[in-house]
């Protein structure tokens, strides 16, 4: 990037260029520059100055950074195709003696109690642990040591949570709420990005949502069915964490389906019979340590078809509950 | 002795996200002191003695909070030293959103959480935009797409920061914090010479020497009048 062009070019024509520079005179409370930057900040006044709060050698750094940091983000990035995680130690001090390559597309299960150390886990991998976290674990991207300037940029963050307890903040109907989060990632196409992400939330939700509802009358599914299918189409994190899908109000195999076919690697804590076959392969957490790694057999595979079943029939009989009907013949 | 400033918006988890992280410095074998600033009351000292870590109270009282942090900062230092205590942590509140207790080449950190609304990080001045270090708190309880616009938001307003998700709650991002703490970069002998990243907010106007009524005949000094009559 060529900052002495920048700087001297007429701000007009490197919005052409860059329609976002304006983006960063905006978060700073400032009007966009009618001629150059430079010009501009050659021309601000004391108080203007005062008011800006940050010098102006400063502002101009940031700005350049802020140029490099979103076009970095609206070229295609290198794929993240596997994850690799090399055991360390657990509580105790033993030696976890194990290495799990993950690719994307694959569907991981994590099981223990409370307490166990899943949180950790999961922290060693946002962290992109290199040997230097409390469980000496190292973390690999596509075969490789990640770059250590990853962890602190949000643009690079490995990680993208659903948690349980989750609530909307924002008071703005579903349709702004994607907006606001595609533009906030400088997306191309918002508004086609918006329509496809409200259309995949309702296919996954069990009872259907307008774009115009507020996010905060959602149900509990329709919320959570938003979420993942904003998470398969505008996070940049290539691993999704789920903290459990409750069996109310959302298709968890299409939500699961969604997230993979987006070639998302899917973490999934959970206790849940059906979503943990679901897995490839289930780690097993104890003492702070992975225990055991358990890939989902044959047999499990078939098992889950009955389980499935199952489940089937305890939602046709939720719903007859829903509409009014009695269960004397079930 | 390393030091560090942490500041941020009041209620934005300053002292839980200090407490988690001196718990980490202690696990590699640093010990922290903190030093809390604030105006008219606080019970966080207590909070830090209670984990045994040494600490300081100041209260700013009637003067401008960020002057009173200035003006005392060196002493704490030399205090901190006396203590023997290898990193010491100024945590202060910046209470108009153009204060900024940020020091040059000392390790600079904003406290800023996810439900202060997304436009936040844009009404803050200095103590975000020249920060070092922006640690976004109470992130277990928003929406992944909220914590992702916030943190994009931080960003924009600050790109040269390294950005980290701290729960004050479980301390999850704490250990990782820790690790900036603990960085040699952040060791000095003195502050005395070092100076502000920013000038603190401006002042000296009749009101600051205690005058009490309104009227413009009554004003003096630095005064700024909003445009009412356009726009």
């Amino acid at each position: 990037m060529d900052r002495q062009l920048i700087l001297h070019k007429p701000f007009a024509e490197l919005l052409a260029e860059m329609p976002f520079a304006g983006d960063f005179f905006e978060s700073q409370g400032l009007e966009a520059p009618t001629a150059s930057v430079k010009d501009f900040i050659d021309n601000l006044t004391d108080t203007q100055l005062e008011d800006m709060g940050i010098e102006p050698s400063e502002f101009l750094n940031n700005f350049f950074t802020f140029l490099e940091a979103v076009g970095s983000m609206t070229e295609k990035t290198s794929v993240i195709s596997s994850l690799t995680i090399t055991g360390g130690i657990n509580k105790k001090g033993e030696d976890e003696n194990f290495e799990l390559e993950i690719k994307a597309g694959e569907i991981i299960c994590i099981v223990g109690p409370t307490g166990s150390g899943k949180s950790r886990l999961l922290a060693d991998i946002e962290w992109m642990a290199m040997g230097d976290t409390p469980t000496k674990r190292r973390i690999k991207i596509n075969g490789a040591d990640p770059d250590k300037s990853w962890r602190f940029s949000p643009e690079h963050k490995p990680v993208a949570q659903l948690s349980q307890n989750m609530n909307f903040v924002m008071d703005l109907t579903a349709r702004e709420f994607v907006k606001i989060h595609a533009e906030s990632r400088f997306v191309q196409n918002p508004d086609e990005k918006v329509e496809l992400i409200i259309e995949k939330a309702n296919e996954l939700a069990g009872e259907k949502f307008d774009g115009d509802t507020p996010v905060t009358s959602l149900s509990g599914g329709q919320s959570r069915a938003l979420m993942i299918a904003d998470t398969a189409f505008l996070s940049k994190s290539p691993i999704v964490l789920i903290d459990e899908i409750e069996n109310a109000g959302i298709d968890r195999k299409k939500a699961l389906d969604l997230l993979v076919g987006e070639e998302k690697i899917v973490l999934m804590s959970t206790h849940d019979p059906i979503l943990a076959l679901m897995g490839d392969k289930r780690l097993v957490i104890k003492n702070g340590g992975v225990a055991k790694i358990i890939a989902t057999s044959a047999k499990e595979r078939e098992n889950l078809e009955q389980l499935q079943e199952l489940d089937k029939k305890l939602l046709e009989l939720r719903n007859r509950v829903r509409t009014g009907d009695t269960l004397e013949e079930i | 002795m390393r030091f560090v400033t942490v500041s941020g918006p009041p209620s934005s988890g300053k002292t839980a996200v200090i407490l988690k992280t001196v718990e980490s410095l202690r696990q590699r074998g640093m010990k922290a002191g903190v030093v809390k600033f604030d105006c008219l009351y606080t019970d966080d000292d207590k909070l830090y003695e209670q984990k045994g870590i040494p600490v300081k109270k100041g209260l700013s009282g009637a003067l401008c909070p960020d002057h009173y942090f200035v003006s005392n900062v060196s002493e704490s230092f030399e205090w901190g030293k006396k203590q023997g205590v290898d990193i010491l942590i100024s945590e202060s509140a910046g209470l108009c959103n153009r204060c900024s207790p940020h020091i040059k080449e000392i390790l600079a950190v904003c406290v800023i959480d996810n439900l202060s609304g997304i436009n936040t990080p844009k009404k803050i001045g200095p103590m975000l935009k020249s920060a070092d270090v922006v640690v976004i708190t109470k992130g277990d309880i928003v929406s992944q797409a909220e914590r992702e616009v916030f943190a994009s938001r931080v960003a924009t307003v600050n790109p040269t920061a390294s950005i980290m998700h701290v729960n004050g709650i479980t301390g999850q991002g704490a250990f990782e914090l820790s690790t900036l703490f603990a960085d040699e970069k952040t060791e000095t002998d003195t502050l005395d010479g070092k100076s502000l990243r920013f000038s603190m907010p401006s002042a000296l106007c009749s009101y600051c020497l205690g005058e009490k009524r309104i009227g413009s005949k009554y004003q003096m000094g630095n005064v700024r009048k909003m445009d009412v009559d356009n726009g």
